[in-house]
């Protein structure tokens, strides 16, 4: 008996802790980093995955390509400033992109619940395909499922790509050191604010709209113009705060950014302010922080600026060796503070 | 952003910083009421620019954090049960219960919503007529008033499917029970703007008369918690102690008396427990007679129960302002948001989630 419950393998997250998948296990804060370091890091252990970028980077024979997946569930399907299909384009381009990559190639898998009405999925189509225009990608192939009504959420869709890497700039989170430089391309929290407000029905003068877009082209651009660009994540679930938290943790350095220097736009904040909701952990689809060397912040400000992607791009703050893990912010009133990694679902205060 | 951004100046903080450090002689211990201004305090570092002589302490106000146990647990039942729409705001929804939270009963499959107002669950039972439709009425003086509405548009348009879990407590009997204790150390508050706006602040005279100790209704944004402050430090200096009014862009001395008249209809006060604290008497409301076939635990009948607290909490003192979250042994290593002992470490409005959340480890502490 003794010998046989040693070859037993224990489920690596306790169960008496999480016997269940909560939301917040997807919600891209501290909760879903323990299901992936306990769970899928260690029972898929490879170099490539280990390295836990947005995609694997694969070398065949000289030719380096990046290679990820995402899927797509969110609600409401249309939404202001996009669908679902903008979304499963532009996700997947954008982690190719984060990667240094030129996407190429993506397949699309289409999970339908009984019911859907007809017209819906034609419109979400024809979104993906203009978002596919606009990327610069073919979806080469594909998968339809359906599900009994009550199955799924109207509609689920996974994307996967692949793109290639036509440079020898490394682009990972272990090459963040002291003294970089923290670039952002824009305002934030505009694609989550836009989705809770069709969620909880909250009008604004003018709608909010996601800022879902591919970032792929803006990436090129600076990695052209011979940038050493040394990581890029984009800002997606869990938003600013947990981008600079994971490459803080990844790359074992300190970040410290400046709340002033962030630039939120009046109807986000607003929104944020009624919802008790802090705009470093909202969503976005269209933006992303890079990390460059001190001497590099004037050229890649211009070329960002010059791109209709990266118009408000801002430095918002500095790498240090201070406090390695951690990320500080020096808040508006000029005190500083510690930026968390969110733990769980962000969720609306009572007063 | 107007309305916002005058209140977060920079310059005009550091200005009252000075002259809070040319008006404060000695030391002097300084309790914020509400759980709103010290998610204020701690995240915009307002505490870094006093003067080493004033203290911060955290106080009882944060509505997530003082619900009992006993009304967690009851929660779960009710969400539990099948033909049962349980709305609530969203913090509550991570509060841990003796066995669970109510995002787990949601995540087993129990019809749990985040609602933003209770008039949203009166209409989740208007559209949903063969479910019951519970909220779960937490909350201070302020939330008063719209659910006492939501019950009181009920009864008046028929509705028989709507019910109420309530959990209501009021500020000033918790006041009087820190200024009672022997372990008390609070020498000036600042009381709650938002209680105050519906509330006024004629009841808080009394007892600044009776315990000598300056009361400030204090706002929630950063210029308003320092100039709170310092009028309440130059009481102290002077030697007074009256109630004052920072917050007057939201209160009037005798509140708003239409949220009043209504609260007075649709609830009666009654003797509360406060997590972490007890009992303490006339401390909270509770639904009238008139209105009690809108009360939850007499339509779902759970059971008056006392449940332990978990021993290693030290939410009663952190509550009552007795001690610091940093100076609780679990802080940050077996308690933290992912892992809760206790209420204050869920809450956005909790002081152990605040100080977790902005201020890790005492070392960031100035």
């Amino acid at each position: 008996m003794e010998s046989e419950r040693d070859f037993t393998p224990q489920c690596p997250i306790p169960l008496t802790e999480y016997p269940h998948i909560l939301l917040a296990h997807g919600g891209g804060g501290e909760l879903m980093h323990h299901l992936i370091e306990k769970m899928f890091l260690p029972a898929f252990r490879n170099a490539l995955l280990d390295a836990q970028h947005d995609g694997a980077v694969l070398d065949l024979e000289g030719i380096r390509l990046a290679f990820t997946t995402d899927s797509y569930v969110v609600h409401p399907l249309v939404f202001p400033g996009g669908t679902i299909g903008d979304l499963a384009i532009n996700g997947t381009v954008n982690d190719l992109a984060m990667c240094g990559a030129r996407p190429l190639f993506l397949s699309a898998g289409f999970i339908l619940e009984e019911g859907l009405p007809m017209e819906t999925l034609w419109h979400i189509v024809q979104s993906m395909q203009r978002a596919a225009e606009r990327a610069k990608v073919q979806l080469v192939t594909g998968d339809t499922k359906v599900v009994d009504k009550g199955k799924g959420d109207g509609l689920f869709i996974n994307t996967t790509g692949i793109g290639i890497i036509e440079h020898n700039c490394l682009i990972a989170p272990h090459r963040v050191q002291p003294g970089d430089a923290i670039l952002l391309n824009g305002d934030i929290g505009r694609h989550g604010i836009a989705i809770m407000a069709v969620r909880e029905g909250l009008a604004f003068e003018s709608p909010i709209e996601s800022d879902t877009a591919p970032l792929a082209d803006l990436v090129l651009q600076l990695l052209q113009a011979g940038i050493d660009v040394h990581c890029l994540r984009d800002l997606t679930r869990g938003g600013l705060a947990s981008a600079l938290n994971e490459i803080a943790r990844a790359g074992g350095v300190h970040i410290h950014i400046e709340e002033s220097a962030i630039p939120v736009c009046e109807d986000v904040r607003g929104a944020c302010e009624i919802l008790g909701l802090d705009p470093l952990y909202v969503a976005n689809e269209g933006r992303l922080v890079a990390f460059i060397g001190p001497t590099d912040v004037e050229r890649v400000l211009t070329i960002m600026r010059a791109h209709p992607l990266g118009a408000d791009a801002r430095l918002i703050g500095r790498v240090t060796d201070d406090d390695p893990g951690l990320v500080t912010m020096t808040s508006a009133i000029g005190a500083r503070r510690v930026v968390d990694m969110l733990s769980g679902e962000q969720l609306p205060r009572i007063c | 952003m107007r309305f916002i951004d005058e209140y977060r100046d920079a310059r005009a903080a550091r200005r009252y910083a000075r002259a809070l450090a040319r008006l404060t002689t000695r030391p002097w211990t300084i309790m914020e009421i509400c759980g709103g201004q010290t998610h204020t305090i701690v995240k915009f570092g307002i505490d870094e620019l006093l003067p080493p002589e004033i203290t911060l302490v955290h106080g009882p106000g944060c509505p997530v954090c003082v619900t009992p146990i006993e009304l967690i647990d009851k929660a779960i039942d009710i969400a539990s049960r099948p033909d049962v729409i349980f709305c609530s705001f969203g913090d509550m929804l991570r509060v841990p219960g003796t066995e669970k939270d109510l995002l787990t009963v949601k995540a087993h499959g129990g019809d749990v919503r985040i609602v933003y107002s209770p008039l949203d669950a009166l209409e989740l039972a208007k559209q949903n007529p063969h479910k019951d439709v519970v909220f779960f009425a937490v909350g201070f003086e302020t939330t008063a008033p719209a659910n006492a509405m939501a019950v009181f548009q009920a009864h008046r348009q028929g509705v028989d499917n709507f019910f109420l879990l309530v959990s209501h407590v009021l500020v000033p009997p918790a006041m009087e029970a820190i200024l009672s204790s022997p372990h008390n150390r609070v020498q000036g508050f600042l009381a709650a703007g938002h209680v105050c706006t519906v509330m006024g602040y004629t009841e808080y005279e009394p007892i600044a008369r009776t315990y000598q100790v300056p009361i400030v209704v204090t706002g929630f944004e950063p210029l308003d918690i320092l100039q709170g402050v310092y009028m309440c430090i130059k009481q102290l200096e002077e030697g007074r102690a009256e109630v004052e009014n920072q917050y007057t862009r939201s209160v009037r001395r005798r509140g708003n008396p239409s949220a009043q008249q209504l609260i007075r209809e649709v609830f009666q006060v009654v003797s509360r427990k406060w997590r972490g604290v007890g009992e303490i008497p006339r401390s909270g409301l509770g639904l009238r007679e008139k209105y009690a076939q809108f009360d939850a635990e007499r339509r779902f009948g759970v059971a008056h129960s006392t449940i332990e607290e978990p021993a290693e909490c030290m939410s009663g003192l952190i509550l009552q302002g007795a001690m610091s979250p940093h100076q609780c042994p679990a802080f940050g290593t077996r308690c933290t948001p992912e892992h809760p002992l206790g209420a204050p470490m869920v809450s956005s409005e909790g002081a152990c989630a605040a100080y977790y959340r902005y201020r890790r480890s005492p070392v960031d502490t100035p």
